[in-house]
This record gives C-alpha cells, structure tokens and sequence, in this order.
C-alpha cells in the first residue's frame, strides 16, 4: 500500500532544524514562498519504504504569537494546512526553553512528535535526558536523534509515520494558568463554543489568544461577531485588571509564566540530570572570551570579512576564466557556422554575451555563499549582530539589519533581494523600512562583477584594497541614509533586540553544500530568465531601428572607394599589387569605416537616442551615451549593465578590440579615465535597486509609493555623488 | 540577597529573575526566551561598546540591549 503523509517540522532557531530537513530529503527540496507573504517556505520528500512523506520545513520561531510574520504562517500553516504530525526538533541542551514551543502545540492539540536533538552535545555538556520519562509525562513520543550525523532519523521518521496513519483527532491539553485565569478560561470557552465563534480554531486556543492579546485572532473575532469578541474583550479587561492590581502581572505574562511552570513540573521528575554546574564554561564560551572581547572582538570581526573577500576573490579567479573561455569559444563556434545577419547578432550579442556574461560569475557567487554560510551555520552571525548592535542603533537600525545587509552584499556580494526579505526578521517597521531601504545600497553579488571589472581596468594594482573601501564606503552609505530616513520619513522609537547567541558548531559540509547551491541555483535561474529576456530586449533596442538604406549606401561607397584605391591582390604566388604598408593602410582605412557605420547604427537605434538624450544630464557627472545605456538597462537587472556596456563595445569598437575583453576596452579607450570610472562606479553603486528589488520592497514595504521612492530617492543621491567625485576629481587630476 | 535591574549587574554576577515589568510585544519577546520569573540568570558579559549584554539562561545564551534589560528585575545572588 502506498500512502502519503504530510508532516510539518517545526523548532525553535538554532536547534538543528534544517540540519534534520536537510538530513532527511536531501536533494529532494523545494523552495517556495508562503501565499501573499515572502516567508520561505521549504518542502521536500522522505521515503519510507512504499510511504511517501511528505515533510514541510515550518520557519524557526519561539512562540507562536501573532508577533512576527514567521509565527503566524507556522500557525496558520498548523490550523489551516493540518498536516497530520509535527516533528518538533529540540535542542536537548536547550530542552527548558525549547519546550515552550511544544506546550503552545500542546495548546492547540496537534499530534506532536519530539526529536530530541544533539544528545551527543548534551552529553557532552554534562546533561543526560530520559527521553523515556519524558515521553511519559508530556505523553507524546519522544526519539533522540543526532541530526547532523543521522542518528535516529530513520527511528524518528518510522515513528512519525506510525503515529500520523493513526488519524488522531485534536486535543487540546489543558495546562492551567492559575485560578484566575483558569476560571476566565472556561468562561471564554463557553461563550466561544456557543457562539460558534471562529470555529476554525480550537475554542479553548481561540480563548487563550484573546486572553494572550493576540491582534490577528481579535481582529478575526471582530470581523466574525463584533459584540461577542466586545464581549470577550471585556472580560479579558476585567482578569486584565485584577491581575494588574492584585500581582502588577498581565494575562499573557501568566500564560507564559505557567508554561514555564508546566515545563518545570515536567523537568523536575527525574526527567534531566545535569553533571556539571550550569554555569560552567563550555567550549563556546571559552571561544566567546576571545571572539567577543571587548578589543580582540572587533580586530578579529574585521579579519574575517576580510578573509571572506579574499576566499571568495583569489579562488574563483580560475574556474571564472573557464568559463570565460567556454563562452568565448561557443561565441567563436557561433560566429563561423552561422552567415552575418541579424540572426546571428542576436544570438552572439544578445543571447551569449548577456547569459554569459552572468553565467561567467557563478563560480565567484559560489564561493561568496559558501563563505557566508560558513558564518551562518558556525553561529559566527549572531555574535557579529550582538557586537555591533550598539553601532546600528546610532543609525536607527538594530543588531538584526546586520543580517539583511550582509545578505544584501555587505560581505562580499549577496543579492538585495533575499537581504530585503530578510528584514521580515525586524520587529519595528520604522526599522525594518529604513533596513530595507538601504539594503540595496549593498555591493551586491551582480554588481559585484562590475565592480571587480573596473576595478581591474583602472585601478588593478590594489584590487583587494579597492573592493575593501567600495564595501566600507557602502556600509557607510546604507547606515548614513538610514539615519536620514529614521529622522525624516521613519520618525520612531527602536524596537526590541533580544537574540539568542547559539553554541558555535562546525558546520556540516552537506548543509554548506546545500545553501550554497540553493542560493547560486536563485542567482542562476534569475540570469537565464528575466536577464536572457532583458538581455534580448536591449540588443533589440541597440539594433533597431537600423540605419536607412541611404545611410548605408553612403558607408558601402565609401568602402567601394578605399577598394578602388588600393585594388585588392588575391593572386597566389605573391604577384602583390600593393606594398605592405599600402595594406596596412587599407585595412586601417575599411576598419574605420566599419566602426562609424557601427557607431551610426548605435546612435540611431533606440537605446543610442535615450542615451543620448540623457548625456544632456549626465555629462555633469561625466557619463557618455553609451554609459547610459548600460545604465538604463542595469535597472532592469545589474547583470545587465556588463553585457550592455560589452554590447555597446563590441558593436562601435573596431575588430582587433572585440576580441580583447571589455575590461582592456574600457582601460585602453581614451574616453576613459580612473576618475570616469569612479564617478560611474559610484554611480552604480547606488543608484536605483532592479526591478526585482523593486518589486520586492514594495511587496515588503506593501505599497508601490515605497518602491517609487527607492528609485527616485537611490538614483537622485547617486548622481549627486558622481557628479561631484566627477567633477572635484577632474579638477584635481 | 538584594534586587537590583538587571541593567546593574556585574558580568558573572548570578541571580533569579523576580519580575519581567513590561507587558506588550517586548514583554513578550523577553518571556518567549525564557527570561520570566523563577529563571536562574548569570551575566556573560557586554558587547564592545557596553551594550547588549549577554546572559547564561538555562543553559543557552542570550542577548539584551541596556534599555530591555531595565524592565528584568533579579534578586542577586551574594558573592560566594
């Protein structure tokens, strides 16, 4: 018989759960969104004999509060999905508060599974769980597993599937919250039930929400039947008070006091040992002496993003120019199989040029993402986020928007799309808008190469130095702005910053493995789709129109001319009808007239006259149309901005300058200079995010006025700054 | 045996939690960490710059900005 199975894993941060997902499908994941929210959602398949299970991958949270938009999808998920079990993943060294999740699962009655996770670490540490007593007095099973080597797994998933097929009805279990509570409880309760009053959650958890304050429950309850939820409330006001009065306590504060209460009571019956003194120092500490330290912290925070940059810059370097090579090669394939027409043009200006050029930095992403998850996964992150909590709170920002701008390319690269959705982490939305605002600001992992390009064309000698100052200098922009928003549009108070500090871990290649892939395969599938389009799109606007038959008379005559002049010499055997230097001269004088032919084409055809409409402007801060153009379409996506300017370049340049790479086009064409290269450097630094950006904030910010802001507001400070490095710079050299 | 705000507190100074003094969505944060009454604390140590600090909570290790660590008053253990 083969059934299937839908089982949800849940946890709280840092207790190896995604480990365990990872564990169990391996490969076989799937990463999507939850329905009208950017919450990730990762769903993947565990075969057990003729069953499969399927597992969703529910988002680390501590409680499920109406609190934060990761909470209310793993409830809502719960309640509306129903899968049939949860495997909750615990950290056994971390049982105590890792159980107050599971009691708010015990709470709504869901069939729950406990993985008792990392028992080899809790060993270690002195701590031994009878996992049997345990499962006794919580009176659900319990496995210990070790996730990350795959103990346990196999037993943990047999018997999830056991108990799922068994279609347990919910039960809710009643934990009491003292008697006040109990007693206002049982009257919600009724009147819930009664009413028929959203029935779509169990009444006694709809009771505790309203008791909890919980605004998304109320505000359904509102919706549903206003007098009976003005009804509960009242009665929540009443406890409210009393409580207030008789112990300076609120109702939720209770609710959770005695969810600890309940923990303890459990705890206490022999269920833990603990060998050692809690207090004691473990490995991680010791580790945390140095590594925190007040002067020693910061000295080795700096060192090791420094290293990320030379990790990911030096190593690549070598499959980057493999594929280089590969592309070139097909392109020099491509070139001689197929006849000169527009056919042609498209595939090796648009389609190779554009894809390949993106295709060409996934080695450099690779290993970007394979340094930050590095970080990550060591529990490294979080410390960077405690120290530098302090800075950020200067700006208006807090400790957590270190994430969405590490994410965004404040290491080495990253994508602002995923660093924008990483703001959903923030609490405060003044924060979390000024965060994700001025997460683009970040070198991120597409204008990376751009960088890396004219870094390399203009200022080669320091290049680690020069992507060491444009990432500081981003920072500084990102924080300063940030500032500047939270004391303009963002007027507000901070919001909270309570993080917990995990255990540092070695990573486990398999699961370095899989976020590097997962994040390049984003990078990749973004560059084969809306970039191939938009790279098609803008070899259209470059071609089109093409110059009128007139105009191209007048450049075949002129050919005609230099051949009449200097008559071609094909007889074998040297009879030479011209001396070399006549030669060299001809070909001089046909190489010429291909280039203004190209040149003219450019500039009639679409994309030319934007550009050079905008030279109008932009020669302020030293840009030519062709520039422009590159700039336009990086607004479509970064990636464009190279293959555009390569596209520009190899259309007007000459031959023997389309077979260099754009970076010797770029150093060796007198239109340019180290402080142009600045100038656009900076510009494209900061300038409006692309459209997936975009779009993402306004969906985070949840209005198109925010996105519109982005744009308007980004591109204006960009060339504000390039016009004034541009011009101070050109006084100076 | 004397009460003090957790903002005062000397790293490895140890004590237990007697009242979390802020309700709403802080209030909420801070219990869903686990810091609530009854739970045994001891102060790790402060970022950099003075701020956050971080304390020893049943095992784990969490973070608190000066300003959040106001609302926690402990009941501080004597210097053994």
């Amino acid at each position: 018989m083969s059934a299937e199975l839908k089982i949800a894993l849940a946890g709280n941060p840092n207790s190896g759960k995604t480990t365990l997902f990872n564990a169990l499908t391996g490969s076989r994941q799937h990463v999507g969104n939850y329905p009208g929210v950017t919450v990730e959602k990762k769903e993947g398949v565990y075969r057990l004999e003729d069953k499969k299970i399927n597992i969703v991958d529910l988002p680390g949270t501590y409680s499920l509060t109406a609190y934060s938009e990761e909470e209310v999808v793993a409830r809502d998920f719960l309640i509306f999905e129903k899968p049939q079990i949860i495997v909750n993943i615990i950290d056994a060294a971390n049982l105590q508060r890792n159980l107050y999740l599971t009691t708010q699962f015990f709470e709504l009655g869901i069939p729950v599974i406990i993985a008792l996770n990392m028992i080899d670490a809790a060993r270690d540490r002195g701590i031994e769980i009878k996992a049997d007593r345990l499962a006794e007095f919580l009176g659900v099973p319990v496995v210990p597993i070790i996730a990350r080597t795959g103990f346990g797994t196999q037993k943990l998933m047999e018997e999830a599937a056991r108990q799922a097929a068994r279609k347990k009805e919910w039960h809710p279990k009643p934990i009491s919250y003292g008697e006040d509570l109990d007693s206002t409880l049982l009257d919600l309760e009724e009147k819930i039930s009664a009413g028929n009053f959203l029935t779509m959650y169990p009444s006694r958890w709809a009771a505790i929400k309203y008791l909890e304050n919980d605004q998304q429950i109320i505000s359904r309850g509102r919706a549903e039947n206003g007098a009976l939820s003005a009804e509960l409330e009242k009665k929540v006001a009443a406890v409210s008070q009393h409580l207030l009065e008789t112990m300076e306590t609120y109702p939720e504060a209770m609710v959770a006091d005695h969810r600890y209460g309940y923990i303890k009571g459990i705890l206490q019956k022999g269920v833990i040992s603990h060998k050692y003194d809690q207090d004691r120092l473990y490995t991680s500490d010791r580790i945390d002496k140095v590594l925190t330290n007040r002067f020693l912290g910061p000295l080795f925070m700096a060192v090791v993003l420094f290293g990320l940059y030379t990790f990911t810059f030096t190593y690549s370097e070598l499959p980057v120019s493999w594929l280089e090579t590969l592309f070139g090669q097909i392109s020099l394939v491509v070139e001689q199989v197929l006849p000169d027409g527009p056919l042609k043009s498209l595939i090796i200006s648009g389609i190779i040029d554009g894809v390949g050029g993106v295709l060409g930095f996934v080695p450099l992403i690779m290993f970007m993402f394979f340094g930050i998850a590095i970080l990550e996964d060591s529990g490294y992150l979080a410390r960077v986020a405690f120290m530098l909590d302090r800075i950020f709170r200067v700006f208006g920002l807090n400790g957590s928007s270190v994430m969405a701008y590490i994410l965004s390319g404040g290491i080495a690269g990253g994508c602002a799309v995923p660093g924008v959705m990483a703001t959903r982490t923030l609490r405060s939305p003044k924060e979390r808008m000024a965060t994700l605002l001025t997460a683009p600001f970040m070198n991120c992992g597409a204008k990376l190469p751009v960088l890396a390009l004219f870094i390399g064309a203009f200022f080669s000698e320091n290049k680690a130095h020069y992507m060491f100052f444009f990432t500081i200098l981003s920072w500084l922009v990102a924080l300063v702005l940030a500032k500047l928003l939270r004391v303009t549009v963002l007027r507000g108070e901070s919001t909270p910053f309570v993080l917990e500090l995990p255990p540092y871990r070695f990573p486990t290649l398999k699961g370095l493995l899989i976020h590097t892939w997962e994040k390049t395969w984003q990078y990749i599938k973004k560059a084969g789709t809306v970039i191939l389009g938009i790279s098609i799109i803008i070899w259209a606007m470059m071609t089109y129109p093409g110059l009128s038959e007139s105009e191209k008379g007048k450049f075949a005559l002129q050919r005609q001319e230099v051949e009449a002049a200097y008559p071609a010499m094909v007889v074998a055997g040297g009879n030479m009808a011209l001396s070399e230097a006549e030669a060299t001269e001809r070909s001089r004088l046909l190489d010429s007239i291909d280039r203004a032919e190209a040149n003219a084409t450019l500039r009639y055809s679409v994309a030319g006259r934007v550009g050079i409409a905008l030279e109008r402007v932009s020669f302020l801060a030293g840009f030519d149309w062709r520039t422009n153009i590159a700039l336009i379409g990086g607004v479509a996506a970064k990636e464009v901005i190279l293959s555009t300017l390569g596209t520009a370049y190899s259309l007007g340049g000459d031959d023997q300058e389309k077979n260099g790479s754009l970076a010797e086009i770029l150093a060796s064409d007198p239109g340019w200079n180290p402080v142009k290269a600045l100038s656009v450097l900076l510009f494209i630094s900061y300038y409006a995010p692309c459209f997936v950006t975009v779009v993402c904030i306004t969906r985070e910010a949840g209005s198109w006025k925010w996105g519109a802001f982005s744009m308007v507001f980004n591109t204006l400070f960009a060339f504000v700054l390039a016009v004034l490095v541009y011009q101070i710079g050109s006084l100076l050299f | 045996m004397s009460r003090m705000m957790l903002r005062q507190m000397k790293k490895n100074q140890r004590g237990t939690i007697v009242a979390v003094k802020q309700g709403g969505e802080l209030g909420r944060r801070i219990r869903d960490m686990g810091l609530v009454p009854g739970t045994e604390i001891t102060i790790r140590g402060r970022a950099p710059l003075y701020d956050p600090v971080a304390l020893r909570v049943m095992g784990s290790v969490l973070t608190l900005r000066n300003n959040e660590a106001d609302f926690i008053e402990v009941e501080v253990q004597p210097e053994t």
